[in-house]
């Protein structure tokens, strides 16, 4: 593997465990916010306990949430260095903003949250767990901001004389209509990861037996909860986004095996098995005018293909070739007004020129084998976008299911809720871990060959360094991350085990004489 | 407000966050790396942990915002020195992990054995970025071998190893040390009995070794260590032109400053008197001055490496007319302006919140206290 690989890899495997923890602390700190909120009005301590045993998971989830973050907000300057010079000045503000406005907010509180039970009123501190809830969603938001402009860049230009992208417009780089969809869509996908997580420990608990008052207490909250949140995460999804920007067209022709552009409406493939060699897929089975309805929101706009899209990709390859020459001579000193006047007729295209570097140094003299190759490789691989969207879209409605399952039989009241559905909820558990991955994979996928959408391709935003040094930094992190996953994972199975009886209120049930001593 | 305006004053706000950043985390890496040392036993080690418990999070957060404002504001710094020191970051980083789990789980079991597991990990997730910090201001002293392509691609052709040489490494104990007397501080604030008074002998000593390693470490820097001055004129008005200025290499060339300008020669002064101030008020028992002057002598250790360096940032050793300045390898103005706004608004409602966390938690611990509450505290 050479270092493009690799540095690929890594920050794959450190943004993906990353996202193991993120989703449950976004659906949690809202989920604590709301039983602490029914704590101080109705004054139940049971209340108060749900809130902190359910804490006590939240923060052995937290520590590795921001464990794994240290690295994330870093590895843009050690691993990706060309990229943090040639778009930081658009790029590297959403970042701090996340950390100024949000980020403190958020570990400030989490201190009180823990640590201020005794210390602060109860109306303090129910302010203290709404602000930290606040706080883990604007960081959320920032940081869709800044990945949403890696998707879909508006409110820059290029600089040929700091030979970077310098930001135009804050206000569309905050407003990106791509950023906005990813947020609501990537936080409600977090409350859904915390109303399962707690859904299915509740239930665990139902079945056993044990601790049934704190355990239907919490089945409730979460399924309410649950249902509002999967609703949203469905309806709100962000297929609205896929009719913005090239990167997102190719996105949703690859995501849908929409390998040519058939007349409107399109169809929407339901299954089939994309086949990459004859641009056809197998076996399709395809229901009429969905995907136009969903992608174009009219029955009369075609949903353009892959073929079209990479005819496109050739001219401006070709018109990117010419901006990149004539950014080099710029900068070798030739200022004409000629050249500049050019340049700027085709600068549009520098990003789709700067593609040619993959496969030539000397991309004035690029040949016409170099162009296709070029060609071929600007929109990504299909079936793995293809079958990563399918397992998301299937996780997401399997947990709508077993949400309005659960809230029915909170709001019949029923008292014995049947065993299957306990233990649906049970072996759902890893549904919205498996959705997150799956859906982070089609959004970061799905946009090569780029890192910045149709400006900066991936393989020239790497930082030079030897394959040795990402080597060893590779293999230590994935070292270190795989011993702190197992320990989490241990931790927090034993007390989800231990459940409210890990709080030494003397009320549950494992700390009567008969029950299981605490080790 | 113009754009060279602006550039200084990012300049002045980076000092801020990494003064920050030493200030507010500084004291619970300082604790945490003398758990081993001041904690001779559980209790008293739960003490010493739950003194910084509930602020230690929010206080690494100076060191996230100074990494995304590094990254917003000067981009090409960020991009250069984290890959530049790649290894010596990622030696970092790996340090770092340790802390928020180490904090969060060491308690979640009751056994010898996995809480001493849990000490050693602060113990070197806190002093290894504090020895590293060091080294690498060291080394930004000294220059760093990289250049920069016709597209501006950054090639460092350093090794890790060179990174450890004798001025760096002497930068690295010194920045262990602060860290280590300021934890010593806080203890000092916070705890009772024994440990107390084994924080005010640490700190009584620790602080004086500090003004002489200070002192020693600016002798070495004017005989020693070669300095960086710019020859031509950098258009502090205009768009970033880094690798088109002229650079000259000079011995004492780090000390030029303050010979235009002998005022400043007060900031390094200040700092080795704050050490001693230290010293003193840690052997005379008045911990909220110890504190102060440990706080105080870290900002002018910081604020006079600054100085001496104005403007560069990152000197190539190598190619000493592609060294990043402040002046051209800033963000654009539009950028700085932006999140000079942002700064203005959020720094004074950051401070407000942790003030008043600290307030909320005010008061020493003692043992019985980690007793009483053993599981609910860390």
């Amino acid at each position: 593997m050479d270092i493009v690989d690799l540095s690929r890899f890594q920050f794959a495997f450190t943004a993906m465990i990353h996202f193991l923890f993120v989703p449950l602390t976004l659906g949690m700190a809202f989920i604590l916010a709301i039983m602490e909120s029914v704590y101080v009005m109705t004054g139940k301590t049971i209340y108060r306990d749900m809130t902190k045993f359910w804490g006590k998971l939240f923060g052995i989830n937290f520590a590795l949430g921001v464990t794994t973050g240290i690295a994330m907000e870093f590895q843009f300057g050690t691993n990706w260095a060309y990229y943090s010079h040639y778009v930081g000045d658009i790029f590297g503000a959403p970042l701090a903003i996340e950390a100024l406005m949000a980020f403190f907010l958020e570990s400030t509180l989490v201190g009180l949250f823990f640590f201020g039970w005794d210390r602060l009123s109860k109306e303090k501190h129910l302010a203290v767990t709404w602000l930290m809830a606040l706080g883990t969603n604007l960081s959320a938001l920032w940081i869709l901001i800044a990945n949403g402009w890696m998707q879909h860049p508006i409110g820059s230009e290029f600089n040929i004389d700091t030979m970077r992208m310098e930001l135009a417009s804050f206000s569309e780089v905050v407003f990106n209509p791509v950023a906005q969809v990813k947020f609501v869509h990537t936080v409600s996908a977090g409350y859904v990861t915390g109303a399962i997580f707690v859904l299915a420990i509740s239930s665990w608990y139902l079945l056993k037996g044990r601790d049934l008052a704190f355990a239907r207490r919490s089945f409730a909250i979460a399924s309410a909860f649950g249902l509002a949140s999967a609703l949203s995460v469905i309806v709100l999804g962000d297929e609205s986004g896929y009719e913005l920007g090239d990167v997102q067209k190719v996105k949703l022709a690859a995501v849908e095996a929409e390998w040519q552009t058939h007349p409107a409406p399109a169809a929407f493939t339901v299954f089939g098995i994309p086949n990459e060699e004859t641009q056809t897929t197998d076996y399709a089975l395809k229901i009429p005018a969905v995907l136009g309805l969903i992608a174009t929101r009219s029955l009369d706009e075609p949903v353009p293909g892959l073929a079209e899209l990479k005819a496109k990709h050739l001219e401006r390859i070709i018109r990117g070739q010419e901006a990149y020459v004539l950014m080099l001579q710029y900068r070798a000193g030739d200022k004409s007004p000629a050249t500049v006047k050019r340049f700027n007729e085709v600068k549009e295209d520098l990003g789709y020129g700067m593609l040619l570097t993959a496969y030539t140094d000397d991309v004035a003299n690029a040949t016409a084998e170099h162009i296709a190759q070029a060609v071929e490789d600007s929109v990504p691989q299909v079936w793995p976008l293809f079958w990563s969207f399918r397992i998301m879209v299937a996780c997401g409605f399997a947990m709508l299911l077993l949400f309005a399952l659960a809230f029915w039989h909170s709001a019949k009241r029923t008292v014995d809720k049947p065993k299957w559905l306990l233990k649906f909820a049970v072996f759902s558990l890893p549904l919205p871990w498996i959705a997150c991955e799956a859906g982070w994979f089609v959004a970061e996928y799905g946009r090569q060959p780029w890192a910045i959408g149709e400006i900066l391709p991936t393989h020239l935003a790497v930082s030079q360094l030897t394959v040795t040094d990402i080597w060893i930094s590779l293999i230590s992190i994935m070292v270190l991350y795989t011993i702190f996953v197992i320990i989490e994972m241990w931790l927090m199975t034993k007390y989800a085990k231990l459940g409210p009886s890990s709080l030494h209120t003397g009320k549950y049930d494992l700390e009567s004489p008969s029950g299981v001593k605490e080790v | 407000m113009d754009y060279e305006a602006l550039r200084f004053i990012w300049w002045l706000l980076i000092g801020v966050l990494l003064i920050g950043f030493v200030i507010n985390d500084g004291f619970d890496m300082g604790v945490a790396a003398l758990l081993k040392v001041l904690g001779n036993s559980n209790d008293e080690r739960r003490v010493m942990i739950n003194a910084i418990a509930p602020h230690w999070d929010g206080n690494q957060v100076w060191l996230i915002t100074a990494g995304g404002a590094l990254f917003a504001a000067w981009p090409t710094v960020y991009a250069a020195s984290f890959s530049g020191f790649y290894l010596a970051l990622m030696l970092t980083l790996f340090a770092l992990f340790l802390r928020p789990i180490g904090f969060e789980y060491r308690a979640k079991i009751d056994t010898e054995q996995w809480r001493s597991r849990w000490d050693w990990a602060l113990t070197a997730g806190s002093a290894i970025p504090a020895l590293i910090f060091g080294v690498a201001f060291g080394n930004l002293l000294q220059g760093v071998p990289f250049y920069f392509d016709d597209i501006l691609r950054l090639h460092y052709t350093g090794s890790f190893w060179a990174l450890l040489n004798p001025f760096a490494l002497l930068a690295g104990v010194l920045s262990l040390l602060m860290i280590v007397n300021h934890g010593a501080t806080y203890l000092q604030l916070k705890t009772e009995g024994e440990l107390k008074a084994r924080s005010e002998k640490l700190s009584a000593i620790v602080a004086l070794l500090c003004a002489v390693l200070f002192v020693l470490a600016g002798v070495w820097l004017y005989v020693g260590v070669d300095g960086y001055i710019v020859s031509s004129v950098i258009d502090t008005n205009g768009a970033n032109r880094t690798t088109e200025k002229l650079v000259e290499v000079a011995a004492a060339g780090w000390f030029v400053n303050y010979g235009k300008q002998p005022v400043l020669w007060l900031v390094p002064v200040l700092g080795v008197l704050s050490f001693i101030a230290c010293a003193l008020a840690s052997k005379a028992r008045r911990h909220i001055t110890a504190f102060v002057s440990s706080s105080l002598a870290m900002a002018m250790v910081i604020l006079a490496t600054g100085i001496s360096m104005f403007p560069f940032v990152m000197p190539s050793s190598s190619h000493p007319a592609h060294s990043l300045t402040m002046w051209d390898a800033t963000a654009s103005e539009t950028t700085l302006m932006i999140m000079f706004v942002v700064a203005c608004i959020f720094v004074p409602i950051i401070l407000a919140y942790t003030g008043w966390g600290y307030y909320v938690m005010r008061g020493r611990l003692n043992e019985q206290h980690i007793r009483d509450n053993s599981h609910s505290l860390y």
